[in-house]
């Protein structure tokens, strides 16, 4: 059993159904792909598994490793963050005015304990706790490539190093299951070649699962070992990149059929 | 280009002077039916607007272009200093002792008059701070915070009058009442953002203003509570320039005591996920935090320092009734808050001492109290947006390659 299993998944806004019964499935160290053409329902479906939006049927069912397996539909965001989801967005959604590390460190807010009465009277556990915090968060930022802007604004950043920045403050909450929404969206061939061996580098030292949307293919078949393609909310095809290549109805999704056939 | 910025100017002028002629040049005399044309006005108009708006335009261009690098000797040699003092340990301990010495004497060294302005001004300074925990820090548009001002100074009062409670214990009673509130209001605010919020939160401060002034029989609506004791030492006599130093610095040592506390909570957990809910409250919940928890924290805590601030007003003032908890009161913390730049503390006690003692001393001009307010606004939200003191979020050094030895480091 996998990582992750979503069974069935439907959503409706009013009369549009944007997802209809899809189901995925990812297994231990695996990056999935999740492709489709604009407005098949992707981020849609991935605000459903993360909570954002109430899914109306269908099972998220999460497995992690070492723990027993679980449903999580329904369940609100940060209660599924806290299960091990981590999840970056495709319209970045960094914490503006707040400095890089600060960014990182709001990551592990679920993974410490406290409270007002610690901020407040500062004791003893409070300040280790803090210092192992910036620590980490120091490490995080290492592993990403980002230490030299520790202090910067998150605002003031280049654009893919914000991406970069997203994924960094994903890991910090300690995920087994890492959901990126488009993370190679507007960056250059380099940029995107670096975000490529940054996610081969996470599953492997990490440990961790991705999901990924994303529009580069090249990006998508170099990276991915399970292509799921959605169109019209519907999932079409699914299976290994050289195969979903050729598949006939992926053709037809992507470049609309020809006339004379 | 120079040209250009002159003929806009002049359109902008004529066009006001049109607009105005009505109001400024033409005065009918209904008495006696007869038109008085006052033609200095309009050479006025048409001179005044046309410099204000030449003055206008310049610095709105200066603001696109950014800011410049300045390169001459003296702001190079002010720099210079400021890094200087900022940097030694001896400049900024003697700096503080400097402020710490001041504002311990200023009792001592003035007026009655200038000691109760000051009082009613460190009031603000405590709102302001309190205010900028719920809107500074956590992002929530709170329009009825005066009411849990009131909500402390009525406990107060209604408490003393009741079994007769001392002012000392008061403080933290009003204090946890206004708390009680805030998580009272807070739940019904939790679904909302943005202006909805708002809009509930302005009705709550309404509705408690209406519901004082009406509840006769408990209250005494709208003509208030009176006789209500001064704050007191026991066993000592104080008269009534003794209190007014006493209430002096309790307010000092109760906004010592807020900025104290704003300033643990700024770089905490539970400050930085305040502020993350202000930066994005879908991400905020994405990465792990609960944010209705977090918003009635915001929201609680906020009223808190309202509640023991309002405890203070009602002794001081010795009489209080729903007049002095109009929405007018919240606009202007709000404004404080704003002024000051939202989540700077030093900005809110800045801007809550300007606001709250400026019109006392220019009380020759109160008549254009609303006109000078108004423009300030919108001056400072064009050109300065962060406020007069902008929020700087704390820095660290990380010294070695090794993270595991750095210094904290306060900018």
């Amino acid at each position: 059993m996998g990582v992750l299993e979503v069974k069935d998944l439907t959503m409706d806004f009013g009369g549009l159904r944007a997802v209809d019964h899809v189901s995925l499935e990812v297994t231990e160290g695996e990056i999935v792909a999740l492709i489709g053409p604009n407005g098949a329902g992707k981020t849609t479906f991935f605000n459903c598994v993360t909570g954002v939006y109430n899914t109306m049927q269908g099972t998220v069912t999460i497995n992690p490793p070492g723990r027993e397996a679980e449903e999580i539909q329904r369940q609100p965001p940060h209660i599924i963050t806290q299960k091990g989801l981590a999840r970056t967005f495709q319209n970045i959604k960094l914490f503006q005015s707040m400095t890089v590390l600060e960014n990182v460190m709001i990551g592990r807010h679920t993974r410490m304990k406290a409270g007002i009465a610690g901020a407040v009277f500062r004791g003893k556990k409070t300040r280790a706790e803090e210092q192992k915090l910036l620590h980490d968060c120091y490490e995080i930022l290492k592993k990403i490539g980002l230490e030299k802007w520790v202090n910067e604004q998150a605002k003031n950043l280049p654009y893919g190093e914000q991406r970069r920045l997203e994924i960094a403050r994903a890991l910090a909450t300690e995920p087994f299951l890492l959901l990126l929404d488009e993370p190679a969206a507007g960056m250059n061939p380099q940029e995107t070649q670096d975000l490529v061996e940054l996610i081969l580098k996470l599953r492997e030292e990490e440990s961790i699962s991705v999901l990924l949307i994303e529009h580069d293919m090249s990006l998508v078949m170099s990276l991915s070992e399970k292509i799921y393609v959605m169109d019209y909310g519907k999932g079409i095809a699914s299976g290994v990149p050289k195969d979903v290549k050729k598949d006939p109805i992926v053709i037809k999704a992507y470049l609309g059929e020809d006339i004379d056939a | 280009m120079i040209k250009d910025r002159l003929l806009k100017s002049l359109y902008v002028s004529l066009w006001l002077t049109v607009l105005t002629f009505p109001v400024m040049v033409i005065r009918v005399n209904t008495i006696e039916d007869t038109v008085t044309w006052r033609w200095g006005n309009l050479l006025l108009i048409l001179i005044g607007s046309y410099v204000f708006s030449l003055i206008w335009n310049y610095a709105l261009e200066r603001q696109e272009r950014g800011k410049k690098v300045k390169t001459n000797k003296l702001s190079i040699k002010i720099k210079e200093i400021k890094a200087t003092v900022s940097q030694s340990r001896p400049m900024k301990i003697s700096g503080l002792a400097a402020v710490l010495a001041a504002v311990f004497l200023f009792p001592f060294l003035t007026s009655f008059y200038q000691m109760s302005i000051m009082n009613t001004a460190l009031m603000y300074v405590m709102l302001g701070l309190g205010l900028n925990i719920t809107i500074g820090l956590g992002g929530i548009l709170n329009l009825g915070y005066i009411a849990f001002f009131m909500v402390g100074s009525y406990s107060y009062a209604l408490l003393n009058q009741a079994i007769g409670l001392n002012f000392w214990i008061a403080l933290p009673i009003g204090g946890l009442v206004a708390l009680i509130f805030g998580i009272i209001v807070a739940v019904p605010v939790l679904r909302l953002r943005g202006d909805y919020l708002a809009i509930v939160t302005l009705a709550f401060g309404e509705i408690m203003r209406i519901v004082v002034e009406n509840w006769s029989s408990l209250t005494g609506g709208p003509s208030g509570i009176r006789s209500i004791p001064r704050p007191a030492i026991p066993g000592v006599d104080l008269n009534l320039i003794d209190t007014a130093k006493l209430v002096y610095f309790i307010m000092i040592v109760l906004a010592a005591f807020t900025i104290l506390i704003t300033l643990r909570l700024k770089d905490s957990r539970i400050g930085r996920a305040l502020i993350a809910m202000r930066e994005d409250e879908i991400a905020c919940q994405s990465m792990g935090i609960n944010i209705t928890k977090v918003k009635v924290i915001a929201f609680a805590l906020g009223a808190v320092f309202a509640g023991v601030a309002g405890v203070v007003f009602a002794a001081n003032t010795t009489f209080i009734n729903p007049a002095s908890f109009t929405l007018w009161e919240s606009v202007l913390v709000l404004c404080i808050v704003v002024l000051g730049g939202m989540g700077s503390i030093p900005g809110v006690i800045f801007a809550a001492l300007v606001l709250k003692l400026m019109p006392e001393y220019l009380r020759a001009f109160s008549e254009y109290r609303m006109l000078v307010f108004g423009a300030v606004l919108v001056i400072m939200m064009v050109f300065k947006p962060g406020g007069l003191i902008p929020e700087k979020r704390k820095h660290y050094n990380f010294t070695n390659k090794d993270a595991a030895d750095f210094e904290e480091e306060d900018v």
